[in-house]
């Protein structure tokens, strides 16, 4: 039996017609959705806040779902995903919903709970990973805390009979890896099964950067058609090796190439890639083109897990003010010099208070900061580009205000945006810490449509 | 002859809070031993002066043709807390592409021109 496994999204804001395409002609088993970043959950937690109207899941569940539903629903095709953020609960209820909308009733849709430890996260951990402080050090500012969960969860309610599983934070290989360990039967300790299926689900939980997205440099890597890239698919056998394909005539490609740059994406240590089910050894892996934009995986390694489960902890840590104007035209440069000066010295008229100020040059210095060659050509065109980071929004709002006085009493022929909202925006920090895993009880909710 | 790396090898930044990795995988393996032995981790943390401010170190994965570095204090505190534009640092790795690498002749045809 092989197993088609499909790639939904990649995160929040990821294309959505590529997962309609998957779910219409990618033949699928299984389509699975990641939809998270590091601070998802804590910058849920802050809306939730102030809006208790936001229902805290995925915003674009309805889009997601009403794209996907109709052909998974035909084609028996079914959904992991962690579209729940911080209501996995209220996400099944709503994917029910558009389930009876589309006349499917009886489909079986579990949600995920018991990774927010918010409440419990000082007692059951100890260090900062990051600079090795006590995790006590960060309780006056703590908005949330979530364990990264692993695949069983998943499994179980698979195995409980759902068509739609739903979480908040699973590990992002996790969600592509619990149908094969569904599917093949394998055991949670099997760490050379899991080592390769979580190895494959690495592979396809950032969708089209293995499939010519974030890759195209032209000359050096062309991409056929990157306007009308597909989302990856995997087709995996029992024994966890796979072709890494896409849906036949898109744009995009998939070579060693493309393969390899996903492999390491965010990875450190290559022989130890940590996940919440199985360390996973990429160094041992055979790659091989079989057919046009089909590459074979397998020898992926796995190792035991480790005992513990990282827990992502997010802090309220003040605020960015930012903004920008601009220079063009002979003399370009010499005039953004002037309005850096201007600034610095407006800046200490009205005693900005900040942790950390940078006027850039945009064209020139705004991106590579310090590592900008000095021999740099003069572009055409300047951004001068303000941003500081501060600890109370009035002080951030000097961004703004200043560069509004840009307008009038600042250098001739600067260019400037109309006046904006965002200028200022709060700071979520985000920290990790390790939990022990007897620690952590996931729960399983079941509902039908 | 001494060549861009962009002619050499390709490469892709990730970011996980305040560290980036930056992978750089040679375009043929005749090229992957000119890459080890010159891109050290001393020599790419020269390279990335001024915006890498922690241990830079490197990993080799000779089967396929790849070196990984992970650079310690490259994303100005984290994402969320960056003041860079580039936040995530999802550019930082076209930094490399500049690094001179001396490669022996014969091996020119191997190497990518724009």
């Amino acid at each position: 039996m092989t197993l088609r496994i499909g790639a939904g999204s990649a995160w929040w804001g990821d294309r959505i017609s590529p997962a309609a395409l998957n779910a219409e002609k990618g033949d699928l088993d299984y389509l699975c959705f990641e939809t998270m970043a590091e601070a998802t959950v804590s910058a849920a937690q802050v809306r939730k806040r102030r809006d208790p109207s936001f229902p805290g899941y995925d915003t674009w569940l309805d889009d997601r779902m009403r794209a996907v539903l109709p052909a998974c629903l035909e084609r028996g095709t079914k959904i992991i995903t962690n579209q729940g953020w911080i209501n996995p609960d209220g996400a099944a209820h709503r994917i029910a919903h558009w389930l009876r909308e589309f006349g499917a009733t009886g489909i079986k849709v579990a949600s995920i709970n018991g990774g927010l430890i918010t409440d419990s996260v000082l007692e059951l951990t100890d260090t900062i990973l990051e600079n090795g402080h006590p995790t006590s050090t960060l309780q006056p500012d703590l908005v949330s805390a979530e364990v990264y969960l692993g695949a069983e969860p998943i499994v179980d309610a698979l195995k409980q009979g759902a068509h739609i599983v739903v979480s908040g934070r699973v590990a992002d290989p996790s969600i592509f890896m619990a149908p094969m360990m569904y599917e093949f039967g394998w055991d949670a300790l099997d760490h050379t099964r899991l080592g390769r299926g979580n190895g494959l689900g690495h592979l396809i939980e950032c969708g089209a950067q293995v499939t010519g997205g974030y890759f195209a440099d032209p000359g050096f890597k062309d991409v056929p058609r990157p306007w009308d890239l597909a989302f990856p698919i995997l087709e995996v056998e029992s024994d966890g090796s796979a072709v890494l394909t896409k849906v036949k005539g898109t744009g995009g490609c998939i070579n060693l190439m493309t393969v390899k740059e996903q492999m390491f994406y965010e990875v450190h240590d290559p022989a130890n890639y940590l996940t919440p089910d199985v360390v996973v050894d990429f160094t041992t892996t055979q790659l091989d083109q079989v057919g046009p934009d089909r590459v074979r995986i397998s020898n992926i390694s796995g190792k035991p897990r480790t005992p513990t489960l990282k827990v992502s902890i997010g802090c309220t840590e003040g605020y960015i003010g930012e903004d920008m104007f601009f220079y063009a035209g002979p003399g370009a440069l010499r005039r953004a010099r002037l309005a850096k000066q201007i600034l610095e010295e407006r800046f200490k008229l009205v005693g900005l208070d900040a942790e950390e100020l940078r006027i850039d040059f945009l064209g020139i210095n705004a991106i590579h900061g310090a590592m900008t060659p000095t021999d740099a050509a003069e572009p055409y065109e300047i951004a001068v580009r303000v941003a500081a980071r501060t600890k109370s929004r009035e002080e951030a709002n000097k961004i703004g205000r200043e560069i509004d006085g840009m307008a009038v009493s600042g250098v001739g022929m600067t260019g400037k945006r109309v006046p904006h909202q965002d200028r200022t925006r709060e700071i979520i920090g985000v920290w990790s810490s390790l939990v022990a895993r007897e620690k952590v009880h996931p729960t399983i909710t079941m509902i039908e449509s | 002859m001494r060549v861009r790396l962009e002619r050499a090898a390709h490469c892709r930044s990730g970011d996980k809070g305040n560290t980036s990795n930056i992978s750089v995988i040679a375009y043929a393996p005749e090229l992957y031993p000119f890459l080890t032995q010159q891109l050290t981790a001393e020599r790419f943390r020269d390279h990335y002066a001024g915006v890498v401010t922690g241990r830079v170190t490197r990993y080799e994965v000779e089967g396929l043709q790849a070196l990984n570095f992970v650079a310690e204090g490259a994303l100005g505190g984290g994402v969320s807390r960056s003041l860079c534009l580039d936040n995530y640092g999802k550019s930082l790795s076209s930094r490399v592409l500049a690094f001179e690498l001396d490669i022996p002749d014969h091996l020119a045809p191997l190497l990518k021109s724009p």
